[in-house]
């Protein structure tokens, strides 16, 4: 679904993404894991056709990302950090625009929004604005927005960030549940390990725009001697994510 | 096709939502209308056939011109991010909010010529509505060049910039007094500027000559002026802002 060699990016200076070879399969949920600054946002917009790689190649769910970008963004959802929705606009519109830019009619964007909206517990919200929400359905309608086109591989750049720890496990349930019934494949990034650990049939930590370790959490936990992930990023990096994340 | 459709229609929707915005963008010119033109048309230098025209480039430069504002917002709240990872052409995303603009901007235009028409001022139906199709191609330029100007300066000084550098491209246009009256320098310096030659072109046909050369000249760098906002604008679409 995802193949990568040797991305990088650099921002004048800043080599942002440092050679990255990524491998994800078909419904699987790959969770890509790394402190602040590590490189995870970007490598994403590159993955999502949003920021042209400085070098490398990569197919994205079967498309080559530099000849044929339209096929990719055909086939991709993706979720950015910082959502997808001002606070003056009611949702409902932006998400009958958005369907629509996919193809559909306004009648089918309608009922696809409707139906979406319901399965992700947000029934009904079309006429308000993000202002009245709280974070959990916020997110919940960014990823909303992400699916309104039924993508084969989603992105999800820190969905749980700054949720409460019971928001962050019912979207982590939604996720659960999209791979199960529609097969999607899902890539996404976040600095909570532990739910990495439960969620994700494989991890890839970065640090410093390089993967330093890559595996299912159970063989990196073995192969570090590691009792959870925070202790395998302390094993490969030398420094604690945690305190990291919070600074 | 669709794609250019939804996004216009739904532009067009949020705009006339906010009456205050769309009178606001004509709030300039309208003022030189009411509070300028009657000095100006009896002042021997020329009628509202001549004032009038400049008015609507006028009118280019400030409602088009500011059109970039909106995609501010639309840029800080990842908006304009969740466009560009759709598969609509970034030429697309860009004219739906263009042909927004340039609706807005007609709208804007009809009202200030009928406001005109009672004041005093007299132009064929056959002049006026080329007009207002040579202010059309004005306005995609200029919304087009504004949103381009928006996703290249920083946010916070979008504004502050915009509302200088219509100045002087106004003054130089010769919208408020023909260029005709200006020393030989000015002159010159006003013909480095685009819209002066929209201006005569737009007095031209109030006036009812359409065979002109000034006719010709202010529809070619229109029409010019247009396809260079557009492809700019569209370069801006494609690059990445981060
Ligand atoms: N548009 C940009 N211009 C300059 N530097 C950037 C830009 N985007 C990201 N960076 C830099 O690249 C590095 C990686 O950032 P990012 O990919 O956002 O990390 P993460 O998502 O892992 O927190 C950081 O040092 C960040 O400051
Ligand atoms: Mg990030």
């Amino acid at each position: 679904m995802i193949h990568a060699r040797g991305l990088t990016k650099t921002f004048g200076p800043v080599e942002a993404v440092r050679g990255i070879d990524l491998d994800v399969s078909a419904g699987e949920i790959v969770g890509f894991l790394g402190p602040n600054g590590a490189g995870k946002t970007t490598t994403l917009r590159m993955l999502t056709t949003l920021l042209r790689p400085t070098s490398g190649t990569a197919t994205v769910a079967g498309a080559d990302l530099f000849a044929d970008p339209a096929a990719v963004r055909r086939r991709i959802g993706y979720v950015a950090q910082g959502g997808a929705f001002a606070p003056f606009s009611p949702v409902g519109e932006e998400l009958v625009l958005q369907a629509r830019l996919y193809g559909m009619s306004r009648r089918q964007a309608r009922e696809r929004v409707t139906t979406l909206l319901a399965e992700l517990d947000l029934p009904g919200v079309e006429e308000r604005t993000t202002v009245t929400m709280s974070g959990g359905q916020k997110r919940r309608l960014d990823i909303a927005m992400g699916l309104l086109h039924r993508p084969e591989l989603l992105f999800l750049d820190e969905p749980t960030t700054g949720l409460d720890p019971q928001s962050r496990a019912n979207l982590w349930d939604h996720v659960r549940r999209l791979r199960e019934r529609d097969g999607l494949t899902v890539f996404l990034t976040t600095h909570y390990l532990e739910e990495a650990d439960a969620l994700c049939d494989r991890v890839l930590i970065i640090d410093h725009g390089r993967i330093v370790a890559a595996g299912t959490p159970g063989e990196l936990k073995s192969a570090h001697g590691a009792r959870t992930l925070d202790d395998v990023f302390l094993a490969v990096t030398g420094r604690e994510l945690r305190e990291e994340a919070a600074a | 096709m669709t794609a250019l459709a939804a996004l216009t229609g739904h532009y067009l929707r949020a705009s006339f939502g906010n009456k205050f915005s769309l009178a606001f963008g004509a709030l300039q010119p309208f003022l030189y209308l009411v509070l300028f033109g009657p000095l100006f048309a009896r002042s021997g230098v020329g009628s509202w056939e001549v004032l009038v025209p400049g008015l609507l480039v006028q009118l280019g430069l400030t409602s088009a011109g500011m059109a970039g504002f909106g995609i501010v917002f639309d840029h800080r709240f990842g908006v304009l991010e969740r466009l560009r990872v759709t598969p609509v052409s970034r030429v697309t995303l860009l004219l739906g909010r263009v042909l927004r603009d340039t609706v807005v901007l007609l709208i804007q235009a009809v009202a200030i010529i009928l406001v005109a028409w009672a004041l005093g001022l007299r132009a064929p139906l056959a002049g006026v509505l080329p007009a207002l199709l040579l202010a059309g191609v004005l306005a995609v330029g200029m919304a087009s060049l504004s949103y381009a100007a928006a996703l290249t300066i920083r946010q916070e000084l979008f504004a502050p910039v915009m509302s200088t550098v219509v100045v002087p491209l106004m003054l130089l246009s010769g919208a408020l007094l023909p260029m005709s009256l200006a020393p030989a320098w000015l002159d010159v310096v006003s013909r480095l500027t685009p819209f002066r030659y929209a201006v005569e072109g737009l007095r031209a046909l109030f006036a009812g000559s359409y065979a002109s050369s000034a006719l010709l000249w202010g529809v070619v760098v229109s029409l010019a002026f247009a396809v260079v906002g557009v492809a700019l604008g569209t370069r801006r679409f494609q690059t990445e802002n981060a």
